[in-house]
């Protein structure tokens, strides 16, 4: 960083931190200075959770110090003197969506007057700093009536009531769609303007160019590049995240083949969807119907809630359509039998790796084999032998290239990168002659997205059909059909290869069709 | 970055999971990524591979106060430190609990709560005893086989805690309220088929459990041991048992990964109400009568949750041993004995109990951490 440390609004000095015999930051040296939006970027694993915890207080280093606008940053468990120097916006919604907007802005430190709330002050207060956005919040209304959008607008006019000058943006844009985060860049850049100090986490380079002065990157906790972002293309940033002395890898480190066993199928889809209709929070479906083929890689796109969540589940059998049915090589699966769409053949790899996509609290090994249970137990009374299913993992834990200090480890200590691949194994074991993917890369990084990607691809070379239902195009980089949804339509087919992205996005957004 | 390698992988001859060690599984090295989480987990237990050492840890954290129990225990009163009464008094007394509190912590595990297990207690064994034994003995006076009147206990068991499992999975009504209302239904059905009586003249072969021996060792201390031993190892081994802490650590995911989440929760709720009538079955035989107090009037729920949480069953579900839910057990009634010997004022013996139990649940909070045990 090149700004100054006396002018600097943050910070960090020579900062380690390591749990246990892993060092996730190893002498990093971070300033953040008034009216700049420094990008911090890295992949999966680099120190960037950490940094962030440790600059909003969450964790105290090992060794270096944080100082705000030069002086020494609160002793650790000091709540109150962290927030009024720093406020956070969390990737995952801090939001209580029982309480009003208005509350919700104030948390924690509802004004009073004579011992009491003063609910005018807080509903005048609160009006006031949304009013600037320009957002038409109701500060009156409840919280758990907001859009993803909205509540995010909450917390940051949460950040700005408070009276911060430094603001720590933690991957925002993960759960918004594209016009969301255009308004929500320009926000950010209002801040700015106004002096706020901003540091913004992204796994999206694009959006580091979009809006970052400077960017920072990370690797391995160290700081290996600092640069202002004009300065750079988005090859060095990719360069700094990814090569290295300590570690090799190119970006699209192929990898071990994967021995997914054969699928010979009969018939001549593995899957036909027939005129799906259901209405759902996490979009509806107006009639769609379509099939897969044997070894072939379908992509469905669209924005999130047009409808591809809500396709993938019925088809893996997580969730009921009101109409229609998922033919699975010539059998109508019940609707919502998880279970029995499995027996049948389909591999499921959810959306939200966190809520569905593992057990956190059991082992790498037990959540790898959790779907094959059954035949590694078979005829042996559902006897599960611990080593039958260290065994069964070993071979998915190689070929994902999985890190992991042992197959024993639970699944909750790994990195987010890693834990998808664990997701994927689970999905894959079973040997799916259908597998469905939402959204597989989310919150992933560069090289363990390329390599999710790849997996995919090799089971539909050994003959399944993939169904990869998702909003991010660079998820679509081996399908070899892509059709596009919206409202719960399919309303756009094209092959696959070399997408015309701008035709594509025009289309998903409703623009063209 | 070196995730926490070398913090286990020594390669423990014995190594209890069985499960071999795959030292680094670090293939063509595309992603280094292996940085933890940082937030969960802080200071103990949060490294992975050591994760299973240190279960074991929390499990034998126990140990230490019960070896200050029974100094306690053998200071207070000479009789306390006899095989006779540690094995026959505390044995048989802590075996119907101990039955009953595997079937909670079974319950537990898959992230459930049954509060009328110790109704199930009470009513199963009276309505059982009713059918056997004569008028004159507070019975129906049908004088049925006695080994019917068991099947009847078993089917009691069972049917109540199917109803439970079908209102709280399928139905989607909360665990609490429900389990809550079916205690009340199930104790006031206890007392309406005899009257407010208590059925004595319990023949052999119903009583046996609660009052033969093998040897010097009571039957039911067996029977506890039996079960506990073969619940811990289904939990550890068999599929089944896998998918409970499945379930337990995260629906969702079990869901998704085809484990068919109701039937097994549905099934724990039978199994677990079961249970409980056997624990209700053996106390029956050790008292030699059905009390309109036994279970419910009693109050033994509490001594139920405290016996599993003391022994580092979670009540979030997912986490958990037979073997910490044993040493619950034993802890318990190890206290629940010394306040006996000791001749503590009558009156002031409830007080006495709960407040140890209350100590002893910080206690196994702070050498237990987090949730203490649960090895994958």
């Amino acid at each position: 960083m090149t700004a100054s440390t006396t002018t600097a609004a943050v910070a960090a000095r020579g900062i380690h931190k390591s749990y246990g015999s892993t060092r996730a930051l190893r002498g990093v040296d971070l300033a953040l200075a008034p009216g700049r939006c420094l990008g911090l970027v890295g992949r999966n694993g680099a120190g960037k959770s950490t940094m962030v915890s440790i600059l909003s207080g969450l964790q105290r280093q090992d060794s270096g110090e944080v100082t705000f606008d030069g002086e020494p940053a609160p002793p650790a468990g000091a709540v109150h003197a962290w927030r009024s120097r720093i406020a956070t916006v969390h990737q995952h919604s801090m939001i209580v969506p029982e309480l009003t907007v208005a509350e919700n802005v104030f948390l924690g430190r509802l004004p009073k007057r004579g011992g009491r709330v003063d609910w005018h002050a807080v509903r005048a207060q609160a009006a006031a700093v949304l009013g600037e956005w320009g957002s038409g919040v109701d500060a009156g209304g409840l919280c758990r009536d907001l859009s993803v959008e909205q509540r995010q607008i909450v917390e940051l006019a949460r950040a700005v009531a408070s009276g911060t000058r430094v603001l720590l943006l933690d991957e925002p844009t993960a759960a918004l769609e594209h016009d969301a985060v255009q308004r929500l860049f320009r926000r950010v850049r209002q801040l700015v303007d106004s002096g706020v100090a901003v540091l913004y986490i992204s796994h999206h380079l694009e959006e580091v160019f979009d809006i970052c002065d400077d960017v920072a990157v990370l690797r391995d906790g160290e700081l290996v590049l600092s640069a202002p972002t004009i300065a750079l293309s988005t090859d060095d940033l990719v360069n700094a995240m990814v090569h290295g002395t300590t570690t090799p890898a190119p970006v699209s480190a192929p990898i071990a083949k994967i021995s997914i066993p054969e699928v010979r199928e009969s018939s001549s889809t593995v899957v036909d969807l027939r005129d799906l209709t259901a209405a759902s929070p996490l979009g509806d479906l107006n009639g769609v119907s379509m099939s897969v083929r044997p070894g072939e890689s379908v992509g469905v796109v669209g924005l999130i809630s047009s409808g591809v969540v809500t396709l993938g589940r019925i088809t893996a059998g997580i969730q009921k359509a009101d109409e229609g049915e998922v033919v699975v090589a010539g059998h109508a699966l019940p609707p919502g039998d998880r279970a029995s769409a499995l027996k049948a053949g389909v591999g499921y790899i959810p959306e939200d790796r966190r809520a569905a996509g593992f057990v956190g609290g059991l082992s790498i090994a037990e959540n790898m084999t959790m779907s094959v249970t059954d035949q590694l137990s078979a005829g042996k009374f559902g006897i599960l032998g611990h080593r039958t299913v260290a065994e069964a993992a070993k071979p998915w834990a190689e070929s994902l290239a999985l890190v992991s200090s042992s197959l024993k480890q639970h699944v909750d200590d790994l990195s987010g990168g890693n834990q998808q691949k664990v997701t994927v194994a689970r999905a894959l074991a079973r040997g799916p002659r259908l597998l469905v993917a939402i959204t597989p890369t989310r919150g992933v990084d560069v090289a363990s997205k390329e390599l999710l990607l790849q997996a995919l691809r090799q089971a539909a070379v050994a003959g399944a059909g993939v169904l990869l239902t998702t909003d991010e195009l660079d998820d679509l980089a081996y399908c070899d059909r892509v059709l596009v949804m919206v409202r719960g339509r399919i309303v756009a087919e094209v092959p696959g290869g070399d997408l015309d992205r701008a035709a594509l996005i025009a289309a998903i957004e409703g623009v063209a069709a | 970055m070196n995730a926490s390698s070398g913090t286990s992988e020594t390669g423990k001859p014995d190594d209890e999971s069985g499960v071999p060690s795959v030292t680094q599984t670090r293939e063509p090295a595309a992603t280094a990524d292996a940085e933890p989480p940082p937030s969960r987990r802080g200071g103990l237990g949060g490294i992975g591979g050591s994760s299973v050492a240190l279960g074991f840890l929390r499990e034998a954290a126990l140990l230490p106060v019960l070896v200050v129990i029974l100094v306690v225990g053998a200071v207070i009163s000479p009789v306390f430190l006899t095989t006779d009464n540690l094995v026959s008094g505390v044995g048989q007394q802590v075996s119907a609990l101990g039955v009953t509190v595997v079937g909670e912590s079974l319950i537990l595990l898959i992230g459930g709560m049954d509060l009328s297990l110790e109704a199930t207690y009470g009513l199963a064994p009276m309505v059982a005893a009713w059918l056997i034994v004569p008028k004159a003995a507070f019975g129906s006076g049908l004088m049925w086989n006695p080994y019917l009147g068991i099947l009847v206990l078993f089917a009691i068991g069972a049917v109540v805690g199917l109803v439970n499992g079908m209102l709280i999975v399928k139905a989607r009504l909360n665990g609490f309220i429900v389990t809550l209302g079916m205690t009340v239904l199930l104790a006031g059905l206890q007392n309406g088929v005899v009257q407010g009586q208590s059925p004595y003249q319990l023949p052999q072969a119903f009583g046996f459990l609660g009052t033969d021996y093998l040897g010097k060792v009571p039957v039911s201390l067996v029977v506890a041991a039996v079960v506990f031993i073969v619940a811990g190892l289904f939990l550890r081994y068999h599929r089944t048992g896998r998918a409970i802490y499945a379930i337990g650590g995260n629906p969702e995911a079990a869901r998704a990964a085809g484990i068919r989440v109701d039937r097994i929760k549905i099934g724990v709720y039978v199994v677990g109400s079961m249970l409980a009538a056997l624990g209700g079955l053996i106390e029956a035989g050790r008292v030699s009568s059905v009390t309109g107090d036994q279970g419910y009037q009693e109050g033994i729920i509490f001594t139920v949750f405290a016996a599993a949480v003391i022994g580092g069953v979670s009540l979030q579900g997912g986490k958990g041993t037979m073997l910490g839910a044993a040493s619950g057990v034993v802890l318990l009634g190890l206290v629940q004995n010394i306040i006996n010997l000791s001749n503590a004022p009558n009156y002031w013996q409830l007080a006495i109990n709960g407040g140890v139990i209350l100590f002893a649940l910080a206690l196994a909070r702070i050498v237990g951490g987090e949730s203490s045990a649960e090895k994958a």
